[in-house]
């Protein structure tokens, strides 16, 4: 009993951060129609400029705050520079545009920094505090968790409340009759670029120290695990993705903890073939009734 | 501007989709405060007329003027601000939006949020069936509230110049009456100018001031509506009525 409260508290807070990069995910799939497979190379490029900051002056805080601004840089940067001038008449061109930028980012952090691993710091102690004997979260998870719902609640907002938000939505669902009303449709598009990759950045700053460290290939095998999460929500859904990173998470921790953790990279591959068989669109896939 | 100038002009212009130009050497002039109506066959180039006009299609020729000032160059999305709203075709309302983000999305280029709200305000006295169904999506409206709804929110700008393409497209005759007798009422108390393209020639030149006949691309005559209605030759010809 206390092995599977460990294992699904620890589960739920490494499915917090799949949730968030999901989200990424999700933000982007619904801006540009792009499954932004570079997300996770973006990240680390983030965290990379986090940790320089924060060797350079001593402040996690000060590079956590660098990485987020970073992301949302380099996701304006990679829309402005290279994505708006993608041909997106076949859904391939991005995806192959995208993974051409996961090696160069890759090849210039290793030529940058080196490829080995970079220890990463944590702002707060990962040893679990124990309520009854048992070992449940540490405060770096509920750090974690609060990050994370922060900034779900922050975009919620953004994108429910917001004349910002409103346009966002616009731009993505009906391009030129948002022009017609006066939107900014191109600045819009960059706008959901940098917000994706800001939370990209986020999840990354937030799971790299869980890991062995920071390293150019950091973020891969979490790009497979949220990309899953993304499909089983369903990529059009942000409480899908949300849904998915926990789902995600928790079959994870499950899996190596009673299982062995060779067979995590396996269960993920499982988990996104079986969503795709059964449930193609996602569990949270709306109901196809539109079209004219 | 004299408020009985002419507030849109459209000289010598050509425009198409690649090679091929759809319109050859357009010449329009549509005076401030007066509603005209594009009317001809299918194909005969009235929707790329206001795509053109609205900037979405680039002229390959010639040159459109709002109000006195050359619009070469003006990015679609600056247009609003220059007092153009364009409705166009299919009647654009965004199906994942609900009513009152379509109708405020209309209003959200202008600096004067105050006036944008009581805009909206007004649409939705204008337009009854919107004020109750403000929570609903635009793909849950009937074709006749999405008409309204796509309307209305041109309205919230405020515009000089309204372009409308189809309006009457698939829509009942009584609905169609009632935008037509609505665009004269916007004329009469608002000033508002048209530009009207419309299949339905009956009910376009019924409202309109003036009738410009297009045909395959080019203007065949532009007359007073009520002539044009009485021109049985030229019924025949163009309008096949």
């Amino acid at each position: 009993m206390d092995r599977f409260v460990f294992l699904t508290l620890d589960g739920l807070s490494r499915g917090a951060v799949y949730a968030a990069f999901a989200l990424a995910l999700v933000l982007i799939w619904r801006a540009a129609r792009v499954v932004n497979f570079a997300q996770g190379a973006m990240a680390v490029a983030a965290a990379y400029v986090a940790y320089s900051v924060a060797s350079a002056t001593g402040s996690y805080w000060l590079g956590f705050v660098v990485a987020l601004v970073a992301g949302l840089a380099l996701g304006a940067l990679v829309d402005r520079a290279v994505m708006r001038y993608v041909d997106h008449a076949s859904p391939l061109n991005p995806v192959i545009v995208a993974l051409g930028l996961v090696l160069l980012i890759q090849a210039v952090l290793g030529m940058v920094y080196g490829s080995e691993f970079r220890p990463a710091e944590v702002p707060f102690s990962r040893g679990a505090f124990t309520v009854g004997g048992f070992a449940v979260l540490s405060p770096y998870d509920l750090f974690v968790f609060g990050a994370v719902a922060v900034v779900v609640c922050a975009l919620a907002w953004i994108f429910a409340r917001t004349a910002i938000g409103l346009r966002m939505r616009a731009a993505a669902f009906a391009p030129e009759v948002s022009r017609l009303l006066g939107v900014n449709v191109g600045g819009m598009l960059t706008l959901g670029w940098a917000l994706a990759s800001g939370v990209g950045a986020l999840a990354a700053m937030l799971v790299i120290p869980t890991e062995l460290g920071l390293h150019p290939h950091a973020m891969d095998l979490v790009f497979v695990s949220s990309f899953t999460a993304a499909v089983v929500g369903g990529l059009d859904s942000p409480p899908g993705a949300l849904v998915g990173g926990l789902v995600v998470g928790l079959v994870l921790s499950y899996v190596s903890g009673y299982a062995g953790s060779d067979l995590t990279p396996l269960a993920v591959l499982v988990l996104l073939l079986a969503v795709l068989l059964v449930r193609p669109g996602g569990l949270f896939a709306p109901v196809a009734a539109r079209r004219v | 501007m004299s408020e009985r100038g002419d507030l849109l002009m459209v000289r010598d212009v050509v425009a198409g989709y690649g090679a091929a130009p759809v319109l050859h050497a357009i010449d329009l002039t549509v005076p401030a405060g007066t509603i005209a109506a594009v009317v001809g066959a299918n194909g005969a180039g009235k929707t790329t007329l206001l795509r053109t006009i609205s900037g979405v299609l680039r002229p390959q020729a010639g040159r459109i003027q709002l109000a006195g000032e050359d619009l070469r160059g003006v990015p679609v999305e600056r247009l609003v601000q220059r007092g153009m709203a364009h409705v166009p075709e299919g009647r654009g309302v965004i199906g994942e939006l609900t009513v009152d983000e379509n109708l405020r999305l209309g209003g959200l280029w202008r600096r004067d949020r105050a006036d944008a709200a009581r805009a909206l305000e007004e649409v939705y006295q204008l337009f009854e069936p919107l004020a109750r169904r403000r929570r609903h999506l635009g793909h849950q409206l009937s074709g006749g509230e999405r008409q309204m709804l796509a309307l209305g929110r041109a309205l919230v700008g405020r515009p000089r110049l309204l372009l409308l393409d189809e309006p009457s497209l698939g829509l009942a005759p009584r609905v169609v009456a009632r935008i037509m007798a609505l665009l004269r009422q916007l004329r009469d108390d608002t000033g508002l100018t048209v530009l009207l393209v419309e299949q339905n020639v009956r009910s376009a030149l019924s409202v309109a001031d003036q009738g410009v006949v297009m045909s395959l691309g080019r203007v065949v005559t532009t007359a007073p509506a009520a002539d044009l209605r009485d021109d049985v030759d030229l019924r025949h010809a163009y309008l096949g009525f």
